[in-house]
């Protein structure tokens, strides 16, 4: 049992009590530590990699309980994959909250960001579901701090909307956990997928409600149709690299769809397997439309894009809904792209709103901004990445989705789906892309307004390129990258591997002498 | 015992979704907590009820079965910890959103127009 497994927890969470104290220190001493620690985790997420390609489950027992009695930690491919994904994304979302100063407008941004991320790597690793909500409430009470980090009057509004759906949906997180606990008798996720196939056929009902309420926590999490409206308004009205840090924050619902529902419900499960995947398919479908829609009626850049995620996580939950090996590994490449190029997305559309002055993100003509051949072009880059045009990665996610429902029932559904809903969103970012950049006022117009932004920061431009190199990255490394994400999603389907390999490891032999109390 | 338990969690359950779906910031905090107590106690009966058990298994115990399920113990006294921190934090976040959007109202907008005139007469 290697440490290897608990440190990506561990890491963040000791930089986080260090900088408390490093508060002392000022914000430069804060800076280093914080950047620091999350590039050890990127390097270190490339060990996790590694050593998730050489033996499958690392199961690691806290505290040396053995499954089920204590808490596991299990890394593999898919949470090597999505601790990787988040690694990177938090160095890029740094660097850029570093290099605008976005991190002075409050006290313990630092703190916040590296709690986040110990809520985040713990959600990914963990094995058991109420450990899994405990991550949960981490992360989240991280995310609530970092949503109104550097305040103001629209931010406290959303902000308040996100806080009370997401207290909601913690407390129906509860019911779902302790019905399953009534029934099952275990919160081993693992334990829990051998408990139901050996379930009377008298408690499937309960356990099918239980798990269907599940869905619905994690369809707040990654805002799935109808529980979607907290989430364009929170993430367009926050601060950039929060944003960009928030790109993952949706993916972890489809994480936990793909861990809890696909352990729990798969292959193994008798009449319950994959019941649920009919209701993600479905309303992952009406998401998309929504997207779309809501793409299209966006007022300014960054509402546009918390659309254009929330289609990213519309396109996932098809994939996750299709069922299929072929189809949950274009899901996994997809996230790996939508993720990194959201992050993006999102400090691009600070940029512009930087260099718009009093026109802000707002889609109107408004004087020439400093640097728009710069910033405009790579806008083009993300847009095409983002839509999923070629010859980007987003085209080739796409294509490897709908090849994989080729063979479903729903095909017609699903290709019509997503083909008029990426239409829609050529369409209007065309449209965005154009007025912000082209169509822009003449000197003499402009000038007369305080519309003059402040030049193009090129340290906080070195985060968006670096984001966006994800998308060319992905397409050339195409076939190491689907081979790996092949591999991940043939071990998510044999879940009897994983469950075999939590139930099974054993705990370490301790030299400690037992100690026998005398009544 | 058993309708009892299960009729205050329906009760506190009921509550709690009418106060959430309120207007004003003040009841939305009050039903979240009544919610909260609510599954704290569905959590507890979740252990199934037991009268008069140890928690843990005591060397009285002649078998397995004369103890009551410590687990839901441990995850309540969790979950009321979490319930409130949460609560903590809204009520904080009310009151700021009470200052800054100078209203209530989990909108931020006043939905009756008649007050803010009153208002305005006062000054």
């Amino acid at each position: 049992m290697s440490h290897l497994t608990a440190w990506p927890v561990f890491l963040p969470l000791i930089t986080g009590f260090f900088l408390i104290i490093a508060h002392m220190g000022g914000i430069r001493l804060q800076r280093s530590i914080s950047f620091l620690a999350t590039l050890g985790l990127v390097v270190l997420s490339f060990f996790l990699v590694s050593a998730s390609m050489s033996v499958d489950h690392h199961v690691y027992l806290l505290g040396n309980w053995e499954a089920p009695f204590g808490i596991v930690l299990v890394l593999d491919k898919l949470s090597a994959l999505m601790v990787i994904i988040t690694s990177i994304l938090a160095v890029g979302a740094l660097w850029y909250a570093i290099t605008t100063k976005t991190d002075e407008k409050g006290a313990h941004f630092h703190i916040l960001f590296q709690l986040q991320l110990f809520g985040l790597n713990g959600a990914f690793l963990t094995g058991d579901v109420f450990n899994l909500f405990v991550f949960f409430e981490v992360l989240l009470l991280a995310s609530y701090g970092l949503l109104l980090h550097g305040s103001g009057r629209l931010r406290t509004k959303a902000g308040l909307h996100y806080v009370v759906i997401n207290l909601i949906g913690s407390t129906l997180f509860l019911f779902a956990v302790g019905a399953l606990y009534g029934v099952l008798g275990t919160l081993n996720m693992a334990d829990m997928a051998a408990k139901i196939a050996a379930a009377p056929s008298d408690d499937l009902g309960l356990i099918a409600a239980a798990g269907l309420l599940l869905l619905v926590v994690f369809g707040v999490k990654a805002a799935m149709f109808p529980l979607y409206l907290w989430m364009p308004r929170a993430y367009a009205n926050t601060s950039a690299p929060v944003a960009a840090l928030f790109a993952i924050m949706t993916k972890v619902g489809i994480y936990a769809i793909i861990r809890v529902h696909g352990t729990i419900f798969s292959d193994e499960a008798g009449d319950l397997a994959h019941f649920y995947t009919p209701w993600v398919l479905g309303l992952g479908l009406v998401t998309l439309l929504f997207a779309a829609l809501g793409v299209m009626a966006a007022h300014g850049l960054r509402e546009q894009v918390a659309y254009l995620v929330l289609a990213s996580v519309a396109t996932l939950l098809i994939g996750v809904g299709l069922n299929s090996p072929e189809a949950l590994s274009a899901t996994l490449y997809y996230l790996i792209h939508s993720t990194l190029i959201a992050g993006g997305m999102f400090l691009l559309a600070d940029l512009v709103l930087r260099g718009r002055g009093a026109y802000e993100d707002r889609f109107e003509s408004g004087p020439f901004m400093p640097g728009a051949i710069v910033i405009g072009s790579i806008f083009m880059f993300g847009a095409i990445a983002m839509t999923g045009m070629p010859p980007l990665s987003g085209f080739f996610g796409k294509v490897l989705i709908l090849n994989a429902a080729l063979d479903s029932s729903w095909f017609a559904w699903v290709i019509s789906t997503v083909l008029i809903a990426g239409l829609l969103m050529i369409l209007s970012v065309a449209r965005s892309g154009s007025l912000i950049f082209y169509k822009t006022l003449s000197q003499e117009a402009g000038s007369g307004s305080s519309a003059v932004g402040e030049p193009l920061n090129r340290m906080a431009f070195v985060a968006v390129i670096g984001l966006f190199l994800a998308s060319p990255v992905l397409v050339i490394f195409a076939q190491p990258i689907t081979a790996f994400t092949d591999l991940t999603a043939t071990q998510l389907f044999n879940s009897a591997d994983y469950i075999q390999a939590v139930l099974s490891t054993e705990a370490v032999a301790t030299t400690a002498t037992v100690v026998e109390i005398k009544p | 015992m058993e309708w009892l338990i299960s009729l205050s969690i329906g009760v506190l359950t009921a509550t709690g979704i009418y106060l959430t779906l309120r207007a004003r910031t003040f009841p939305v905090v009050m039903g979240l907590t009544l919610l909260a107590y609510a599954v704290n106690i569905f959590l507890f009966a979740m252990g199934r009820l037991t009268i008069g058990l140890p928690a843990v298994i005591d060397k009285y115990a002649t078998s397995a079965v004369q103890y009551s399920d410590p687990l839901p113990q441990a995850l309540v006294l969790t979950a009321i910890v979490i319930a409130f921190g949460m609560t903590a934090f809204l009520i904080v976040l009310a009151l700021k959103a009470r200052g800054e959007l100078d209203n209530d109202h989990v909108d931020g907008v006043e939905d009756k127009p008649a007050t803010s005139t009153v208002k305005q007469e006062v000054k």
